[in-house]
């Protein structure tokens, strides 16, 4: 089986390699955009404004309980249909479901990260003449972000993993990789030992990168 | 003991109410203060007091009643109450430093994102209020390593830095070790020597006295009583506030 490994990898390196890169920019995108989005949707459902919040929980609430893979099968197929002038690719329709989707549980581990910081450091913002956005941005966020940094990872990790999914719709990801591979050679555990090691080495890497940076931010207090 | 019935008003307080649901816990309060007074607030726990004093920079919003501060009514929803705010120092009981900064980064961090002071100015300011408090030696800790009485400390100066018009402090003392009142209650002296408005929320019957021109004695939402330190501690009239020095002194 060994060697049936080396010669898999010899011959479709570039091909795995391949699978590893949209992965990793599925991952970047869903994680990064996802976060930026989790982070909006936080500050609306801890927000005064009514509607704003019953909007953020209805987005996550329908989120959280749907499977992802009916998302994505939905995006893939609505997008095109209701902006049919984009010409959007397979790719993007997929790239938006994964955002949105990690958007929801983005929004939640924020949600409780700013609602974990003392009220009394609002105040004492507030009480110096902050506005509540700038106490937000420099004053609950900062403190709320070193609290999320476990959940955060776990989120991270999971969105990564969660990318394969994508293979579905064959846009190329590392799990799309696997089944054209196993198509052309007939072989099914060997190169899904070799796509297994990859997910592995990317998903570890990550969380000891933010171990590491947990670990900095302690060491400031 | 100076008058200061001719001293500028600095807040003018009318009629102010607060309810919380269906606890009406300020049932009208009207009160003045002059600049350069120093003022406490004493009374019974759920009396209203720490509420009056947070409503002062709407950290808590009134209900219905009036508060003008500097002549501007800051009760009027179209104000900017976070202007007002830059001139309204507070201080709280459990000091709420910004953990995530260092000492003088807790005192210079407000002015300049503010655009009150540049960096340089404001690392200057900052570090003659930490010599004044005694810790410029801690200026680049991070506030953990503080003790309850320097935090305290550090919460003064830091809204001292914004050069506030007038101090609010809610019970100032109550969190700190008994060894470390004297010296959080010394800087607050220091200030009303140097003519600070200052109200005050506090427990300490002794400082109220010695330090204070006036006292408010407030019980169940309203101004029980009110008067010098000298009247109000020997010569209550109002027999709810006999019964509470009774309890306390």
């Amino acid at each position: 089986m060994f060697d049936r490994i080396i010669r898999l990898l010899s011959r479709y390196g570039t091909t795995f390699l391949g699978g590893l890169g949209t992965t990793l920019l599925l991952a970047l995108i869903s994680v990064g955009i996802g976060c930026i989005l989790g982070a909006l949707v936080a500050m609306m459902r801890i927000g005064r404004v009514k509607t704003l919040r019953a909007i953020a929980t209805t987005y996550v609430e329908i989120i959280r309980d749907t499977p992802l893979l009916l998302q994505l099968y939905f995006f893939y197929f609505m997008l095109p249909d209701i902006l049919p002038q984009l010409k959007l690719s397979k790719f993007t329709c997929i790239a938006v479901a994964l955002v949105i989707n990690s958007g929801a549980y983005m929004a939640e581990v924020f949600r409780s990260g700013i609602q974990s910081i003392d009220r009394g450091q609002t105040e004492a913002a507030r009480s110096l003449g902050l506005s509540s956005r700038q106490t937000m941005l420099r004053i609950v966020l900062p403190q709320a972000f070193k609290n999320i940094l476990p959940a955060l990872c776990n989120e991270f990790v999971a969105v990564t993993k969660e990318t394969s999914l994508a293979s579905t719709f064959y846009v190329g990801d590392l799990m799309t990789q696997y089944q054209v591979i196993s198509g052309k050679t007939y072989l099914v555990l060997e190169p899904l030992i070799i796509i297994g090691i990859i997910y592995f080495v990317i998903t570890f890497t990550m969380s000891k990168l933010i171990a590491v940076l947990e670990r900095r931010l302690k060491e400031d207090d | 003991m100076t008058d200061f019935s001719q001293a500028p008003v600095l807040i003018r307080v009318e009629d102010l109410h607060k309810d919380f649901g269906n606890l009406h816990v300020l049932r009208g309060i009207s009160d003045v203060i002059h600049k350069g007074e120093v003022v406490s607030l004493i009374g019974p726990s759920g009396s209203g007091k720490s509420t009056f004093l947070r409503c002062l920079n709407r950290l808590e919003e009134p209900s219905s009643g009036h508060i003008w501060f500097d002549g501007v009514d800051i009760t009027e929803k179209k104000i900017n109450i976070d202007l007002h705010r830059q001139k309204m120092g507070m201080v709280f009981q459990h000091f709420n430093i910004f953990p995530h900064m260092s000492v003088i980064e807790n005192i210079t961090f407000a002015p300049v994102l503010l655009g009150k002071l540049s960096k340089a100015e404001a690392t200057e300011k900052a570090e003659q209020l930490l010599s004044r408090v005694g810790l410029l030696d801690k200026r680049d800790n991070k506030p953990s390593r503080l003790s309850g009485g320097q935090k305290q400390r550090l919460a003064i100066v830091r809204a001292l830095a914004m050069e506030p018009e007038v101090m609010l402090f809610d019970e100032p003392t109550s969190a700190l070790d008994p060894e470390m009142v004297g010296e959080v209650l010394d800087v607050i002296k220091q200030l009303a020597k140097n003519n600070m408005t200052c109200v005050i929320v506090t427990h300490e019957m002794g400082f109220a006295r010695e330090v204070c021109n006036r006292v408010l004695f407030m019980d169940e939402g309203v101004i029980c009583e009110q008067g010098s330190p000298r009247d109000l501690f020997d010569h209550p009239q109002n027999p709810r506030t006999r019964d509470f020095l009774s309890k306390v002194l």
